[in-house]
């Protein structure tokens, strides 16, 4: 074992632990009554993805996520202050609070815009390849989706696109077996996607397994690949632990199910093999879980304190500056002075 | 064909001044790039990018697959990362296909981000009637985009307004959606290249007391020669081109009713929760007090649009019965 290898079995397990425990922080921000509403979708169970291809990812790449989000921006860097304070609806957080959790975005660090609607930010991506490839930049962008996505026509329009033009796109699909309340055998007639996409010309990865170390260095060898215009499709198979949202109590499957699946947790199998392989002891693991449970609290406790914006920008952000949108209230008013 | 290079024509098609619009564009700005399905080799289908692919080259000329959703939403892509690509949608009904990326994504995205970023870019398209077109290729949908907060709409009427409302909409960096009528291609008119159109300002074609007449794209032309009509029986009709339905010039609209306490709005869209409708409502809300009559609103009827010709032309409103119309409102 090199120690290279060593520290990217640790990053990834300190990574997918920010994620679990950042997602557990906003479903506690929840039950606390401190969020924008319930519509709060979490990606625990859904760690290994997110942390292997950000990290395959360079200064300058982009990327689109889907509606559970959460933990591949963080992954790729995004301030859990700011994030929790946008899922609060506020003032500091990433978009003022006007986005929230499904549209938070930071042009910063590439990350074009979580997305509300199933597969409407896919496109995007193949337009953000489109100028690398124009302005002869060697960045990729990457849409993050999940198997719900997969039935959507739009990702097959913009699969055709980037195969036909070339273009350095990662299409990445989570697959955590649940659109919502629909198991993907409810959904589709063959389960192999990379059928679908390797019939458009896609270099196409697999993963089905917990070897978060083995799965960075075979996303990390695609995605590289991707940068030489050849488009790809990744999918990474996992369980989504809990319900769609916040107030899904998971009535469409049973509770066997979810203990079963539950056993299949990329943080608990990135530890064993930590442990098994002396990378770190227990107490070194242990250290870095307190320093995460710190971390997510600041964050937690940021986005508590952080103010509520002021009305007024209900108005902003809509048009370029030069345009003013009046109120009701004052068109209102006007017409009934004029009267 | 070579791409002329003055700055004033006597006479060039509406066509052809689009055309020059984006040539100039592209010549001043690399970052601008047209996609489209058969915009390049094709040269658009009604004709408006021809010749581009070969001033410009297949990087900056796009033919695309039929993928309406994803022709915007790759426009969208670029915009976000530093290109200004214009995207033609052929007729303005795909908009049934691709409207989640104009209005859920384009409309929302410097909205539903703080303000982080603008996506500059614009949806060419094309609709309205006079080809027999049917029920799916002759529509008038832009009371859909008026409707969504975040979208420029513009309707130029003539040659020089569509030069320069083109080359303002790259500029804006709001996406800005810009509908051409299938009949003003071949529509001719001066052209000057150093005569600026304000941008968000309508046009008065033709100043008049008796009533005013509202009407934007070919409707204005539909006006104007209503107006001469009206004018051999010493009725003098205020004509007024809206040009840009948002931003919407209200104040001019507001004004002219004042002055000739008539009005007539005019529009190829419904009856119902259409264009007209709005501009309706803006009137009665700010010249209540001076209006001697109901604001009339002469509209395409609340039907699908029909083939056959003769049923097509009286679908829609017709110089005649705006002349009858005018002069009922005002006696």
């Amino acid at each position: 074992m090199n120690s290279k290898s060593n520290t990217n079995l640790q990053d990834l397990y300190t990574t997918m632990k920010r994620i679990r425990v950042f997602e557990e922080r906003v479903a506690e921000l929840f039950v606390r009554g401190e969020t924008a509403g319930s519509m709060l979708h979490l990606s625990i169970g859904e760690e290994l993805g997110p942390a292997c291809v950000t990290k395959a990812m360079i200064d300058g790449d982009t990327f689109t996520t889907h509606h559970r989000g959460h933990g591949i921006f963080l992954a790729r860097g995004g301030d859990p202050d700011k994030m929790m304070a946008e899922i609060a609806g506020k003032k500091d957080g990433y978009c003022k609070g006007k986005g929230g959790s499904m549209h938070i975005a930071d042009m910063s660090l590439g990350h074009l815009g979580a997305n509300a609607i199933v597969g409407g930010g896919i496109p995007t991506v193949v337009g953000a390849a489109l100028s690398y490839k124009y302005l002869n930049k060697k960045n990729v962008s990457i849409a993050f989706f999940g198997d719900g996505a997969m039935q959507q026509g739009i990702l097959y329009e913009s699969m055709n696109m980037a195969a036909l033009w070339k273009l350095p796109v990662v299409f990445c699909c989570i697959n955590n077996q649940y659109g919502m309340g629909t198991k993907i055998d409810d959904a589709v007639a063959v389960k192999d996607f990379s059928l679908r996409a390797k019939s458009f010309g896609l270099e196409c990865l697999h993963v089905n397994h917990l070897d978060a170390e083995k799965a960075y260095t075979d996303i990390k060898e695609i995605v590289d690949n991707t940068r030489n215009n050849k488009p790809s499709f990744i999918e990474v198979e996992c369980y989504r632990f809990y319900g769609h949202a916040r107030k899904d109590k998971s009535p469409y499957r049973n509770e066997d199910e979810e203990i079963e699946n539950r056993k299949l947790d990329p943080i608990a199998f990135a530890k064993e093999n930590i442990l098994t392989q002396n990378i770190l002891n227990e107490e070194e693991i242990k250290s870095i879980d307190m320093t995460v449970d710190k971390e997510m609290d600041v964050s937690m406790n940021y986005a508590i304190n952080s103010p509520l914006n002021v009305e007024s920008e209900i108005f902003t952000d809509v048009y370029d500056k030069s345009y003013t949108i009046e109120s009701v209230d004052s068109r209102i008013n006007n017409i009934l002075k004029n009267k | 064909m070579k791409i002329p290079e003055q700055d004033f024509f006597e006479k060039i098609t509406f066509r052809d001044a689009l055309r020059l619009a984006m040539y100039d564009e592209m010549k001043d700005d690399k970052n601008v790039i047209i996609l489209g399905e058969d915009v390049a080799k094709y040269g658009g289908a009604y004709g408006a990018t021809k010749n581009l692919l070969e001033q410009f080259g297949s990087d900056r000329v796009i033919d695309t697959p039929i993928s309406e959703p994803t022709i915007v939403g790759t426009a969208i892509g670029a915009a976000m990362t530093g290109l200004k690509p214009i995207a033609e949608l052929m007729y303005v009904d795909f908009f049934g296909m691709s409207m989640d990326q104009i209005g859920n994504q384009s409309a929302k995205i410097r909205y539903m981000f703080g303000g982080q970023i603008s996506v500059p870019m614009v949806i060419r398209t094309q609709g309205g009637t006079g080809r027999s077109g049917g029920a799916q290729h002759s529509q008038s949908l832009e009371s859909w985009i008026m409707y969504i907060p975040g979208l420029y709409l513009v309707m130029p009427s003539n040659p020089n307004d569509a030069y320069h409302l083109l080359r303002d909409s790259l500029q804006t960096n709001t996406p800005t959606v810009f509908i051409e009528h299938k009949l003003l291609y071949n529509f001719e008119g001066p052209l000057d290249k150093k005569n600026k159109v304000q941008f968000g300002k309508a046009n008065i074609l033709n100043e008049g007391n008796s009533i005013s007449i509202i009407a934007y794209s070919r409707m204005t032309n539909f006006a104007v020669e209503a107006a001469k009509k009206l004018k051999e029986e010493n009725i003098s009709a205020e004509i007024i081109d809206l040009r840009t339905l948002n931003p919407l010039d209200k104040n001019t609209i507001i004004n002219s009713v004042k002055k000739t306490r008539h009005a007539l709005v005019l529009s190829e869209g419904h009856y119902t929760t259409g264009v007209a409708s709005e501009i309706t409502s803006i009137i009665f809300e700010n010249c209540f007090k001076v209006l001697k009559k109901p604001v009339i609103r002469y509209t395409a009827e609340d039907t699908p649009v029909p083939v056959a010709p003769n049923l097509e032309k009286n679908y829609v409103p017709t110089v005649d019965r705006i002349v009858d119309y005018a002069k009922k409102i005002i006696t």
